[in-house]
């Protein structure tokens, strides 16, 4: 019954406002940071990929060949290469640099909700509306993928993946955890469509956000739910949450076009930031700095620490 | 030269120094190239014209012509005179310096053979000719005696005189002649001295029979030519060979440089002796082949070393005279036994065996009778008649086949189950297979199915003509079994044997088959097989079966032994009818979900299963395969039933539909009658209980409050569980069934939709975008449809509202047109509200307002994705482009109708409010507690 990790120090929360992005791609689907949370990547409603300095604002690329809006991204831990999964049932891998598509993995059958690379990009893992997971191997040429993860009952709505697990949260109410090293497929129910998953920093706990009920907190290894966090609304859209990047909070967007962050812990409501009025679409914590990425409409929002806000973006926030 | 003395001694100088110049000499210019000549001895300029085309060019510029030209020689007429045959030899091409004392022709005084002395000394000579042959400049003997003594010596002619012959020993007579004596014997016997060649043929031979009385000279001995090595040629080394190049022998083996053979030595007596009449020539290999040459020699042959010998011979035993330069007659004497055997040159390395390997044994071929004659007829065939049978039998007493088998018909009267037989084959195992067994049960299902229906068109048609005949009996349950027995019950007598099932998939069949079969052998009438089918089917049925059986009979007796041959059975059953399931479900959810509702999660939520990563992934992911020896990727699976029920229930989770189902059921006949459609998706019941009643109206009236004021702020702790529990109706699919089928009364359908009259050109699609909206509970059929489209904006939805006022009245078919319902399958994206409605809305519009703008898109997509399946495409596109009019008309009027909307959306709330029986007061204490 390990909680993640004691709070050192009181952890900080982004609350500040610091830089408003329109990005000018529709509705903004996905925001991603990078590997090391210098950049980040959107996706958008049509059908092109963005890579920007967020703290800047500044556009660093578009990146064009999806036939539809882009649904979710990610970028390689080497940051050389971005993959990104679109509603025209396609996983492109797009080379950073020169901003062209180096491949395109097709054979879903639906939109593709979520895609993730593994710890070595050497693996696209996509979790699409058809039910399915599969797993592309980026090394090879060739065009079917490595495998299916056929077992959802109903569209898989997100994926993460650790070094050795595929987490897919699917519509059918439970979240499916493939440990590759065991061998074994672990599925948890939690009774609602779930929206997002997302592995803990520590790799312990996973947390789950699903229609119509509260964040929960589900221990990796035996399923117990660790902690329950209530107070957005998630009643029909996907959503993102986030954990924080020190595993102290834990945050969700929310419909009512507010990202709730709690307390890991305790449980409580630490903040609610108003980013918008429509629902927040996409949100994406630093993976080291209490900052954090929201999007709703077109228009994304990095919110940092006031104070830190000189340091990092180096101008006054709106 | 300008060094000190001392040095100067100490220096060694190599060469003439060169001529101290004299003071104003001028240095001698060098001479130039072109005034660098040759002249001959005639003074005539020789062109040099490189080392590799052959020195100084011969001729006019390397021609036979001259500076004039060429001078055929004249014409002579043949009539007055004979033109003299000239023959050209090599020297008439050559200039006069080859003639001359150091050309390769020089012309010499010689003397001629008739000049020579006679009587010259054979030994001498011969040892002079050996010696001119290894001699550095060949021919130099030859010359030698041209200038030779003519007069013989003292000794010689003493000796002559004491009875000494030429070729002769010096000594007493030796009884027995030794016998590799060469010089011949039959000199002295004969007389006359045969040419060598000659002699040394005939003189084995006689050996043998010469007389005991004779008496031999001795051997001659051949003086050793002890000639010192004085020039730096190789060993062996000879020029230019003397007898080839004057005599002009042609076809000559060019180069013999070891006289191991020895013709050459004979060669030059013999040559010497009989070029007496020939032309002194010069040809050989230097000299190429001269245009009138007959015999092409090979000009560019070359010497190769297979005509060198490779190793040093052993001297000859006996006399050690001779070394390699013995006469031919020792050698070859020598080996003759060898030599004999094998002629052909030894290979390198290896030498001839000593001993001869003994000769393989060698059969005879076997002594054929008398009366043999090689000529082979075939015997006639015989057919098996008894009229011929004795001669049959004579026949195989001859070809010694005297087993009976005469009884079995000819190899060629057998079939392939005999033939195979007798070749000791195995039989085809098993039940001998009919075509009908290697049909799947489906397919003959089908085949009955399609036979049957033919059978029924068929009746059908007769119909009308026959009346008499019933309708479910078919003609051929009468009358065609009848034929068939005439016909077939012969053949069927033996047919049908007990392993050949063709119903073996229906054992009940199967056995009905069998009795059936075996009445049929046992010679029962048509009529009484009928008790041998199933009592329990009907009339047509039993026809049908009893044709059935009769066919599957024929077919077996007939096809039995033809197709047997031709299919072979399966090895591996393919299971028609099993498939493949995961072995381990994710059991009932039921109970999953009464766990998660009271926050049990763990075991009682979990499901661990056995799951093969693919071995690649494995790779990729840089851990190791778990399951390294298995071949399963997946989960494991197991095959069941295909039919089964249990699969069907399984796989589509119906336990827990039906659970919820019943359980939806109950809490409705406890809060309202609401049938309740079950949905994975449901949450749990309460919740939409909630979600169904209240969050309803209570979004509604938020929207309308939100109308009014501002914003909501975030409101903190205290509304976290209220809000989390009666969230927001955006509209989850089950939702919308759950709306559609709480779909309060007409009344207030009429009562919402009444006041937005204006609006009633707008199309059916047009409301279907708006139903989503929690303030009208979706009702229509459309709006049921397509439950998950977004709007795009509230002024949109408001348009929509207003229009579906008239759609809303055919409410019954809703059921059907449900299915469409499922196309946007799970949460859909968050809704995304172009920025320029958001500011002309800003704070007025509520979030579940704001929303449209996003779900606009989506229908969009959804449009699209209907438009492909239904090809209904152009009216799709109408309806299209009728809503974005609508759309854009709504926009303009958006501010004028906020006000209306909000009105309306009021009474809608106290309406439902009515409806769900819910007073007034408590739904607003209610919103005020969500509202931040």
């Amino acid at each position: 019954m390990a909680f993640p990790q004691p709070r050192l120090a009181p952890a900080e929360l982004p609350r500040h406002r610091a830089r408003s992005i329109e990005c000018g791609q529709g509705a903004v689907r996905a925001a991603r940071f990078n590997a090391d949370g210098n950049y980040c990547v959107t996706g958008g409603s049509d059908k092109t990929l963005k890579l920007w300095n967020p703290y800047k604002g500044t556009l660093l690329r578009s990146y064009l060949g999806h036939g539809y809006e882009v649904l979710d991204a990610a970028g390689s831990f080497d940051n050389s290469q971005l993959c990104s999964g679109s509603a025209d049932k396609t996983v492109a891998l797009w080379d950073v640099a020169t901003g062209q598509a180096v491949r395109k993995f097709r054979g879903h059958a639906g939109k593709v909700n979520s895609v993730q690379f593994n710890e070595e990009a050497t693996v696209i893992v996509s979790g699409s509306i058809d039910s399915s997971v599969r797993c592309w191997d980026c090394r090879s040429r060739r065009p079917e993928p490595v495998q299916v993860l056929d077992e959802a009952k109903d569209g898989v709505s997100s994926v993460k993946v650790s070094d050795h697990e595929i987490l897919a949260g699917s519509v059918d109410g439970r979240v499916r955890r493939y440990d590759l090293r065991a061998g074994e497929l672990y599925s948890d129910y939690v009774g609602s469509p779930v929206t997002c998953v997302c592995f803990t920093k520590d790799g312990q706990c996973v947390l789950v956000a699903s229609l119509a009920s509260p964040l929960r907190l589900l221990d990796k290894d035996t399923g117990e739910m660790l902690g329950e966090y209530r107070g957005h609304r998630s009643s029909a859209c996907r959503l993102d949450c986030v954990l924080s990047e020190r595993d102290a909070h834990v945050g969700c967007a929310s419909e009512d076009g507010a990202v709730y962050l709690w307390d890991l812990v305790e449980g409580s409501l630490a903040l609610r930031l108003p980013v918008g009025q429509g629902a927040v679409q996409a949100l994406a914590f630093h993976p080291r700095q209490p900052v954090l990425l929201a999007a709703t409409g077109g228009t994304l929002q990095l919110w940092d620490t006031g104070d830190a806000a000189g340091d990092t973006t180096g101008d006054a926030a709106p | 030269m300008a060094a000190s003395s001392d040095e100067e001694e100490d220096l060694v100088s190599y060469g003439r120094a060169l001529p101290a110049l004299h003071e104003g000499e001028r240095l001698k210019k060098p001479v130039p190239l072109q005034e660098q000549t040759v002249k001959d001895a005639k003074g005539r300029y020789q062109r040099f014209h490189g080392a590799f085309t052959g020195g100084f060019s011969a001729g006019y510029f390397n021609t036979v012509g001259t500076k004039e030209g060429w001078t055929p020689s004249s014409f002579i007429s043949s009539r007055q005179k004979r033109a003299d045959k000239t023959v050209l030899g090599p020297e008439d091409f050559m200039d006069e310096e080859d003639l001359s004392e150091f050309g390769i022709a020089p012309k010499d005084i010689t003397t001629t053979e008739d000049f020579a002395s006679k009587s010259k000394d054979r030994i001498k000579e011969k040892a002079r000719q050996l010696a001119g042959v290894v001699a550095a400049i060949p021919g130099t003997t030859a010359f030698d005696d041209l200038i030779g003594p003519s007069k013989i010596t003292i000794g010689v002619e003493l000796l002559r005189k004491m009875g000494w012959k030429d070729g002769q020993g010096i000594g007493p007579r030796i009884k027995r002649k030794p016998r590799r004596q060469k010089p011949d014997p039959q000199v002295k016997v004969y007389g006359c001295a045969l040419p060598p060649g000659l002699s040394e043929g005939s003189e084995d031979e006689e050996d043998e029979y010469q007389p005991e009385n004779v008496t031999f000279a001795p051997k001659d001995v051949m003086p050793v030519d002890l000639t010192p090595k004085e020039n730096v040629h190789g060993l062996g080394y000879k020029g230019l060979d003397p007898t080839q190049a004057l005599c002009g022998v042609p076809g000559r083996e060019h180069l013999n440089l070891f006289p191991g053979s020895s013709e050459k030595t004979d060669d030059l007596l013999g040559d010497l002796r009989h070029t007496k009449g020939r032309k002194l020539g010069i040809t050989g290999q230097a000299f190429g082949v001269g245009a009138l040459e007959e015999e092409d020699d090979d000009i560019y042959a070359t010497e190769t070393l297979s005509k060198y010998d490779t190793i040093l011979k052993d001297e000859e035993p006996g006399d050690g005279l001779y070394g390699w330069t013995a006469p031919k007659q020792y050698k070859s004497k020598k080996r003759f036994d060898t030599e004999v055997k094998y002629i052909g040159k030894i290979l390198d390395g290896f030498s001839l065996a000593s001993k001869a390997s003994t000769p393989n044994k060698t059969y005879p071929p076997p002594d054929l009778p008398r009366n043999y004659r090689p000529v082979h007829y075939f015997r006639p065939v015989l057919a098996a008649g008894s009229e011929n049978c004795h001669l049959r039998k004579t026949l195989e007493e001859s070809t010694g086949k005297l087993e009976s088998d005469t009884a079995q018909p000819s190899r060629h009267a057998l079939n392939a189950s005999q033939r195979g037989e007798r070749l000791g084959e195995t039989v085809l195992k098993g039940p001998a297979p009919s075509v009908l067994e290697y049909l799947s049960e489906k397919d003959r299902e089908r085949l009955k199915e399609v036979r049957k229906a033919a059978e029924q068109q068929m009746k059908v048609k007769m119909l009308p003509q026959q009346s008499q005949s019933s309708r479910f009996q078919p003609a051929s349950a009468k009358d065609a079994p009848h034929k068939w027995q005439m016909f077939w019950a012969g053949q069927l007598a033996n047919a049908g044997s007990s392993d050949f099932k063709p119903f073996a998939k229906n054992p009940e069949k199967q056995k009905r088959y069998e009795s059936f079969v075996q009445s049929i052998k046992q010679g029962q009438k048509v009529d009484t097989l009928e008790h041998c089918l199933d009592p329990n089917m009907t009339e047509w049925e039993r026809g049908r079966e009893q044709e059935e059986f009769f066919r599957a009979a024929m077919f077996y007796k007939s096809s039995n032994s033809v197709l047997s041959s031709r299919f072979t059975r399966a090895k591996y059953e393919d299971d028609v009818d099993k498939v493949e399931v995961p072995r381990d479900q994710e059991n009932d959810i039921d109970d999953k979900e009464s766990a998660v509702k009271m926050k049990m999660f763990g075991k009682l939520t979990r499901d661990k299963f056995e799951w093969h990563p693919e071995k690649l992934l494995c790779k990729r992911f840089n851990v190791p395969d778990p399951y390294p020896d298995s071949s399963i990727v997946g989960l494991p699976k197991v095959k069941r039933d295909k039919y089964s029920v249990f699969n069907f229930l399984t796989l589509t989770e119906p336990t827990t539909s039906v659970t919820q189902a019943t359980n939806e059921g109950n809490q409705q006949s406890n809060t309202r009658d609401k049938p309740k459609k079950p949905s994975r998706w449901d949450v749990s019941d309460k919740e939409k209980e909630k979600k169904d009643s209240i969050s309803e109206f209570i979004s509604l009236a938020r929207s309308k409050v939100d109308a009014q004021q501002q914003p909501p702020a975030p409101k903190t702790e205290e509304c976290t569980t209220e809000a989390n529990e009666t969230p927001p109706s955006e509209t989850t699919n089950e939702d919308k069934d759950q709306e559609e089928e709480s779909r309060p009364s007409m009344d207030l359908f009429k009562a919402i939709f009444v006041s937005s009259s204006d609006e009633k050109s707008s199309s059916s699609e047009e409301e279907s975008d708006e139903e989503p909206e929690p303030t009208v509970p979706a009702t229509n059929p459309e709006t049921a449809k397509q439950a998950d489209i977004p709007d795009s904006s509230s002024s949109n939805m408001q348009a929509n509202v207003a229009t579906t006022t008239e759609p809303s009245l055919p409410l019954l078919p809703v059921l059907k047109k449900e299915p469409d319902v499922g196309e946007e399958f799970g949460p859909r994206l968050p809704p995304a509200f172009s920025s320029g409605t958001v500011h002309q809305q800003g704070p007025v519009v509520p979030p579940s307002f704001t929303r449209p703008s996003k779900k606009e898109k989506h229908k969009k997509n959804r449009e699209k994705h209907r438009t492909k399946r239904d090809h209904k495409h152009k009216k799709e596109k109408k309806k299209k482009q009728k809503k974005h009019k609508t759309k854009g008309k709504h926009r303009n009027k958006k501010s004028e109708k906020e006000s209306s909307s909000d009105s309306e959306d009021s009474s809608d709330s106290s309406s439902d409010i009515d409806t769900t029986g819910l007073s007034p007061k408590e739904l607003l204490r209610r919103l005020r507690q969500l509202q931040p």
